[in-house]
C-alpha cells in the first residue's frame, strides 16, 4: 500500500459569523484523490466547513477566518488573506445543493469555467465540453442537444450538468455540498457512481445529510457537531467502531 | 345543520358582494379611459391624415399640422435615452451587486425613492438653472431630453435593480465558484438575465417621459416653431453633424397645450387630434414593454 498524500489540511480553523463562532478549532486532513465525507447534524457547521475551502464566505459581508488551511503540494494557506479567492476558486470547484445551472445552452454551461479564463479557441471548447460531459455520464444523454437549453434537462441531468461544469477546468479538489438532496433515488445513485468514478483523478470533499452515503462512497469521514469536529478517521472505522460516544449515538440515529 | 347552511350562505353572499365591487371599480377606470379615447376620436379623427403629420404649425388651424412636435419628441426622446439608460443601468448594477451595504448606500437609496416622487416642474427647475444657464446648453434638444433623462432616471434605476434582485443567488454563486471576477458574472449572466425588466423599465420611463410637459416649458421648449432641426448626415465632409442637439425645438404636448389655449373651435379639434397621436404612441410604447416582459420571461424563468 501505498502512503497517501495529503492534499490539504487545516489547522485550527475557527470560523466567526459576525460575533458568532460558527467553527470551533477544526483540524482535518484531506487525502488526495480519495473521497472524504463531512456528516453532522443541520446546522451544526459542516457546509460552513466546505465553503471555506474555496472561499465561498468573501463573498458576504462580516464572515472572518481564523487559522490555516493548507494546499499542497506547495504549502500556500488558503484563507490567507494575500491569497487570491479567484486563483483558488480556479483550483477548486464546487458543485451545490440544488443544481444550479445557468439559463444557457448545455454547451455554455460546461465552457463557462474555460471561458473566464479566457479560452477562445472553439476546438479546444469543444474538445473539453465533450470530454466534460462524458466525464459526467451526461454525454450519451445529451449529444444531439448540447446547444439546447440546460434548464430543459431533468433535476438528476442537470446535477450532473453543474458536474460537468465543475470538471471542465481540471480542479484539484472538487467540493460537494449535499449534491442529492434535491434529487430523487434513481439520480442519486447515479451522482453516487459518478463520484466514485471521479475519485480515481480528483480529490473530493462532500458534505452530506445522508449517512448512508457518506458510508456507501467516502473513504474517510468526519463527524461535526456544534462547529466542532467530534471525530475524523477512516470511513469503515467511524461507522462500524467509533471511538467517540457522540458518534456513536448519532450514527445509530439516537439524534439527528 | 341549519346554522351551517345558514353561515355559508351569508359568507357566499359577501363573497358576491366583492364580486360585484371589485368588477364595478375596474370599470371605472376602463370606461374613464374609453371615454377619453372616444371623446378624443370623435373631436380630432377628422383631422388626422398625412397633412397634419407632415405641416408645421400655422395660424389656419385647417392648414396646422404636427412635423415640429412629434420630430422634437422624438429628438428629445433619443436624447433621453442615450443619457438614461448608460447611467441608470449602471447605477443599478453598481448598487446591486458592487456597492457595499452601508449607512452609505442607504442613504444613496433612501434619495433614488424620494427622487421618483419629486414633481416634474422642480427638475425643470434644476435643469433650467444647470443646463441653461449654468452649462450654458441653450434652450435645446440637449437640454430638453438631458432634462427628462433626470427625470426618468430613478425609474430606470429602481427597474435595474428589481430585475437584477430577481436573479437566485445560487446563479451568482455558481459563476464565481468557477473564478469569475464580478464583472465577468455581471457581463455574462446578470445583465443578460435582467434585460428584460430592465427595458421594460426604461420604456415605461420613456413613456411618461414623452407626455412630460412642464419641465419642457420651464427649460424654455418653443411653442410655435415652423423648422425642423438640422439634419444629422450633411452631404461635405464628415457627412454627420450634431447641430441638431443644439436646435430650438417643441414637442408634442407642448404642442396640444398651444392649441387648446387658443380661443378657435377649429384648434380644439387639432388638440384632439395630436392627442390622439399621443396616446397611439405612449399605448404603443407600453405594449412593446409588455411584450419585452413577456418574451424575456419566456426565455429565463427561475
Amino acid at each position: 500500500m501505498v502512503a497517501e498524500t495529503i492534499k490539504a489540511q487545516t489547522k485550527d480553523l475557527n470560523f466567526f459569523y459576525g460575533p458568532l463562532q460558527v467553527l470551533k478549532k477544526i483540524n482535518v486532513s484531506i487525502p488526495e484523490k480519495q473521497v472524504t465525507a463531512l456528516i453532522g447534524p443541520s446546522g451544526c457547521g459542516k457546509t460552513t466547513l466546505l465553503r471555506c475551502f474555496n472561499r465561498m464566505h468573501d463573498l458576504y459581508p462580516h464572515n472572518r477566518y481564523e487559522g490555516e488551511i493548507i494546499l499542497f503540494p506547495e504549502n500556500s494557506n488558503i484563507i490567507s488573506p494575500e491569497m487570491d479567492p479567484i486563483e483558488i476558486r480556479m483550483r477548486i470547484s464546487m458543485v451545490f445543493q440544488k443544481p444550479n445551472p445557468f439559463p444557457k445552452s448545455i454547451y455554455e454551461n460546461v465552457a463557462y469555467g474555460l471561458r473566464v479564463r479566457g479560452v477562445r479557441d472553439k476546438s479546444l471548447l469543444d474538445e473539453k465540453v465533450e470530454k466534460s460531459l462524458k466525464d459526467a455520464a451526461l454525454w450519451d444523454e445529451v449529444r444531439d442537444r448540447i446547444h439546447g437549453l440546460a434548464f430543459d434537462l431533468s433535476g438528476g441531468q442537470q446535477q450532473r450538468l453543474c458536474i460537468a461544469r465543475a470538471l471542465a477546468t481540471d480542479p484539484e479538489i472538487i467540493l460537494f455540498d449535499e449534491p442529492t438532496s434535491a434529487l430523487d433515488p434513481i439520480a442519486t445513485s447515479k451522482i453516487e457512481e459518478l463520484i466514485e468514478e471521479l475519485k480515481n483523478r480528483v480529490t473530493i470533499l462532500i458534505v452530506t445529510h445522508n449517512m448512508q452515503q457518506a458510508a456507501r462512497i467516502s473513504d474517510r469521514t468526519g463527524f461535526i457537531m456544534l462547529g466542532e469536529l467530534v471525530e475524523f478517521d477512516k470511513t469503515e472505522k467511524i461507522f462500524t467502531a467509533p471511538s467517540e460516544k457522540l458518534t456513536e449515538e448519532y450514527i445509530t440515529g439516537r439524534f439527528g | 345543520m341549519e346554522d351551517l347552511k345558514k353561515r355559508i350562505r351569508a359568507n357566499k353572499l359577501r363573497n358576491y358582494l366583492f364580486l360585484i365591487i371589485g368588477l364595478l371599480a375596474t370599470l371605472v377606470g376602463l370606461l374613464l379611459l374609453c371615454t377619453l379615447l372616444i371623446d378624443l376620436a370623435l373631436d380630432g379623427a377628422s383631422r388626422l391624415s398625412m397633412k397634419f403629420l407632415l405641416s408645421f404649425p400655422s395660424r389656419f388651424p385647417e392648414q396646422a399640422g404636427i412635423l415640429s412636435a412629434w420630430v422634437g419628441s422624438f429628438l428629445v426622446l433619443l436624447v433621453t435615452a442615450l443619457a438614461a439608460i448608460p447611467l441608470g443601468v449602471a447605477t443599478g448594477i453598481y448598487l446591486e451587486e458592487y456597492g457595499k451595504k452601508n449607512w452609505l448606500t442607504d442613504i444613496i437609496e433612501i434619495n433614488i425613492a424620494n427622487l421618483a416622487g419629486v414633481p416634474s416642474i422642480v427638475y425643470g427647475l434644476l435643469a433650467l438653472g444647470l443646463f441653461v444657464y449654468f452649462l450654458k446648453l441653450g434652450e435645446s434638444i440637449l437640454t430638453g431630453g438631458l432634462t427628462l433623462a433626470l427625470l426618468i432616471l430613478p425609474t430606470v434605476i429602481m427597474a435595474t435593480r428589481e430585475a437584477i434582485r430577481a436573479i437566485p443567488n445560487s446563479i451568482r454563486e455558481a459563476s464565481y465558484a468557477l473564478g469569475a471576477t464580478k464583472w465577468q458574472t455581471v457581463q455574462w449572466h446578470i445583465i443578460p438575465y435582467s434585460t428584460g425588466g430592465i427595458l421594460t423599465g426604461i420604456i415605461i420611463g420613456l413613456s411618461r417621459a414623452i407626455g412630460e410637459t412642464a419641465p419642457i416649458i420651464t427649460v424654455g421648449a418653443l411653442t410655435f416653431i415652423a423648422f425642423l432641426p438640422s439634419p444629422p448626415l450633411t452631404p461635405e465632409f464628415p457627412y454627420f453633424s450634431f447641430q441638431w442637439l443644439m436646435d430650438p425645438f417643441t414637442v408634442m404636448p407642448i404642442q396640444m397645450f398651444n392649441w387648446v389655449s387658443r380661443p378657435q373651435k377649429e384648434f380644439q379639434l387639432n388638440a384632439a387630434a395630436a392627442g390622439l397621436i399621443l396616446m397611439a404612441m405612449t399605448l404603443l410604447m407600453n405594449g412593446l414593454a409588455v411584450y419585452l416582459r413577456y418574451k424575456f420571461r419566456k426565455r429565463v424563468k427561475w
